[in-house]
């Protein structure tokens, strides 16, 4: 065993602190929010010229193959600074799918210009009812010649505006929640029949609901295989999950450092106010709660590629639980330690605090995780 | 001892229910409901028509324009109203500094200042916190400097609520700085049209824009609009205090909050984190009942009412945060024309998912505000334990 980085995930970690602190100021960032895409294309262009946007992929599918370590690393260092760059729907979701379950001529077409940044990606899964359940889409997707025909819609679809392919997960078969008969396709974003009704987030990031109204695709369409989609988003998302915790994790290095700082110069009553044993116990517990998350992400990392699809999914599920935990505390003791100051648009700890919110109630909260969890224990 | 209402406050609850209905515009009742931000009519209007049946001040005696209500009718009053969906009565004037000049001001103060409160035609903003005084508000700096009748007033106040609506506002300034801190503060009413009083907006992490900052600088003030002694300002702020940190709990908004939390929720896992925050408001309305009581025998509120701002402050967050949770992914859409303005703009999500996340961040400056939960702490645990 052994959980040191290696001198190559060394100086990657240096490379993303590096664009993080030249590239993500405070200012800069909220210049990049109200952009007009939400992020920079030079940005996007100096990820690819780096190598980051091959970093989980196996050399075989032309990536560096860092695998989930790599990208742990990667949004890791992106949580710190607020990153806003569509990271995780291109390359862990899209790009993700794309490699386990795409056709040579697939990953040609698709994953090959992904990793030069010359595509983008979005994932539509969600619907209004589904709620946490990644097997409640009624999108339907008919037979329609040797292609096919797909008609509803989706939700809160992630970078949908940037994305040149949105891969969107559609009922080919079964019943309204059933987890079989779910195909995944991959639709051009500019396809006939798709409307979008674009917007940003609470915390920054730009989302989408889609209107997808008798968009004919192709056969070659289907990524994987047709009623076989369920597995394969399962999986993506499990991956999502952990970089997610990954990212959360910097966020509350940030925020704890932010708060650590404040109490240590903020002065009331004649001293810092980071003299107050109370305040003290609330740091370290914020620090202690950051720990536990960086080990819980860790750990989800290293198994997420596990054979067992029981273990990814319980890793990815633990982890999840612990991020919600902790980053709630994180953030709202953060901004109770700040005072008025924490609740203001002006100091970063409030932007902090957003993701951190946002990023529990992403793929399922903590209550979700800690129910799926239970449930994978009790089978195994 | 009897928690069943008499007939008669049957009745009373009835006229309260009645006159919400007819003088509570239906747009600014729909707003309480879907969680937008009020604008300035929307209180004014509700204020001046409760001012005009003598109901605004409800909580003040009866010589100075109140009602003379049992603490049954001020419950029931709160209560209908809430479920009605009227906004809350804006405290400053109410509250605040309308039961300080009642209890230190002079007979003429009285009659220029509180006619004007009962009516809801002035309004009212607060002047204690500074950029250097927060939970320690006694190191306030304003400074105010005698010169004739007038004092001239240098300084900065922060987290001004409403200071941008207010037509007045009450400062704590320091008069002597020679002295304790706390010895040398007295307690002034400014003009806000006076030349020098600047207002600049803060805008919150949810976009939203209700306090501010008051720059001070040479503002003459009156020696006339003082409120108490030179210097005894302290006892005023004390006073007024005590009293902000009894309304504060919003127990009738957070029982609105369980109702529609219950409305909302179809998921199994919320149903018991509702119950519990269910029975958390009635520990806690139970509680601002019994130092109600305590107080109809005579008397102000003591140190106990800090330990219900804090679990009030506590409700409120928690409620909001379980608004969120049952709304899910649903609440990641940012639409602050939903929030602030009238518009034709639909939700993106369901109809309640628009204020969830918003109202979730906003509502963690209720343990901050009117005294942080750490120094309400420090006050119950020196003044009722001792420690």
């Amino acid at each position: 065993m052994d959980l040191s980085l290696s001198d190559e995930q060394k100086q990657l970690q240096e490379g993303v602190e590096r664009f993080v602190r030249e590239k993500y100021t405070f200012e800069n960032r909220k210049k990049i929010a109200a952009s007009e895409r939400g992020w920079l294309p030079e940005n996007w262009a100096q990820f690819a010229e780096l190598g980051w946007l091959a970093i989980p992929f196996s050399e075989e599918d032309g990536g560096i193959g860092f695998g989930p370590i790599g990208t742990m690393i990667v949004m890791e260092q992106f949580g710190k600074g607020l990153v806003l760059e569509p990271f995780l729907p291109t390359v862990v979701l899209g790009g993700g799918m794309i490699a386990a379950a795409g056709t040579a001529a697939q990953k040609e077409a698709l994953l090959a210009p992904m990793i030069e940044g010359k595509k983008q990606f979005a994932l539509a899964w969600l619907e209004r009812q589904s709620r946490y359940n990644l097997a409640d889409v009624s999108l339907k997707a008919t037979k329609e010649g040797n292609g096919w025909s797909l008609s509803g819609q989706k939700g809160v679809v992630y970078n949908a505006a940037s994305a040149d392919d949105i891969i969107v997960l559609a009922r080919t078969a079964g019943s309204a929640r059933e987890e079989k008969g779910l195909t995944l396709f991959v639709v051009d974003g500019k396809a006939k029949g798709i409307t979008r009704r674009d917007y940003p987030t609470q915390d920054a990031q730009r989302a989408s609901e889609i209107t997808f109204d008798k968009v004919s695709v192709g056969a070659d369409a289907v990524l994987g295989t047709v009623d076989g989609g369920f597995p394969v988003v399962e999986d993506a998302v499990d991956r999502a999950i952990v970089a997610l915790c990954a990212e959360a994790t910097g966020c509350m290095d940030a925020i704890n450092a932010a708060t650590l700082d404040y109490i240590k110069t903020r002065k009331q009553f004649g001293v810092a106010i980071g003299k107050f044993q109370v305040l003290q116990h609330r740091m370290v517990d914020c620090f202690t709660n950051a720990q536990e998350a960086r080990s819980m992400t860790l750990m989800a990392s290293l198994k997420i590629e596990d054979k067992d699809a029981i273990v990814r999914h319980k890793a990815a599920s633990g982890a999840k639980v612990q991020i919600g935990k902790s980053g709630k505390f994180c953030g709202q003791s953060a901004v109770q330690m700040h005072g008025g100051m924490g609740v203001t648009d002006e100091l970063s700890v409030s932007h902090y605090f957003k993701r951190l919110t946002m990023i529990d109630l992403m793929f399922g909260n903590q209550q979700h995780h800690l129910t799926r969890y239970s449930n994978l224990a009790i089978a195994a | 001892m009897d928690l069943a209402l008499k007939p008669e406050h049957k009745a009373f609850a009835d006229e309260v229910r009645a006159f919400a209905r007819e003088n509570l515009s239906p747009a600014t009742r729909e707003k309480t409901f879907s969680g937008k931000h009020y604008d300035k009519a929307d209180h004014v209007v509700w204020q001046q028509a409760l001012g005009k049946k003598g109901w605004l001040t409800y909580t003040w005696p009866k010589k100075f324009g109140g009602p003379g209500w049992d603490v049954t009718q001020r419950f029931l009053f709160e209560n209908v109203l809430a479920e009605e969906g009227a906004p809350r009565i804006i405290p400053f004037g109410v509250k605040m500094v309308g039961p300080v000049i009642y209890t230190f001001g002079t007979d003429e103060q009285k009659e220029r200042f509180l006619p004007g409160i009962r009516s809801s035609e002035v309004a009212w903003c607060q002047g204690y916190s500074e950029p250097g005084a927060g939970s320690d508000l006694a190191s306030l700096r304003t400074r105010a400097v005698r010169d004739g009748d007038h004092y001239i007033v240098n300084g900065q106040k922060t987290w001004t609520s409403f200071a941008h609506w207010g037509d007045w506002i009450f400062c704590l300034v320091r008069t002597n700085p020679d002295v304790k801190p706390q010895e040398g503060i007295s307690f002034l009413l400014i003009d806000m049209k006076t030349p020098g009083v600047t207002v600049r907006p803060i805008i919150m992490l949810d976009g939203a824009h209700h306090v501010n900052d008051v720059f001070l600088d040479n503002v003459k003030v009156p020696v006339a609009n003082r409120i108490g002694a030179e210097n005894e300002g302290w006892t005023c702020a004390k006073f007024l205090l005590a009293n902000e940190r009894l309304g504060i709990a919003e127990v009738p908004a957070s029982k609105r909050g369980v109702r529609s939390l219950r409305e909302l929720n179809d998921d199994p896992a919320l149903a018991e984190k509702i119950a519990d925050v269910d029975l958390q408001v009635q520990a806690l309305e139970m509680s601002e009942l019994r130092a109600l009581s305590a107080m109809a025998m005579g008397g102000q509120p003591g140190p106990e009412v800090s330990t219900l701002k804090v679990r009030g402050s506590e409700i409120q967050q928690r409620i909001a945060e379980l608004a969120m949770e049952a709304v899910g992914e649903y609440a990641a859409p940012y639409q602050p024309g939903m929030l602030f303005h009238d518009t034709n703009e639909t939700p993106v999500g369901p109809d309640h998912a628009p204020p969830a996340a918003p109202r979730y961040f906003n509502m963690r400056k209720t343990s901050i505000y009117g005294g942080s939960t750490e120094v309400q702490k420090n006050i119950v645990s020196k003044a009722i334990l001792g420690l």
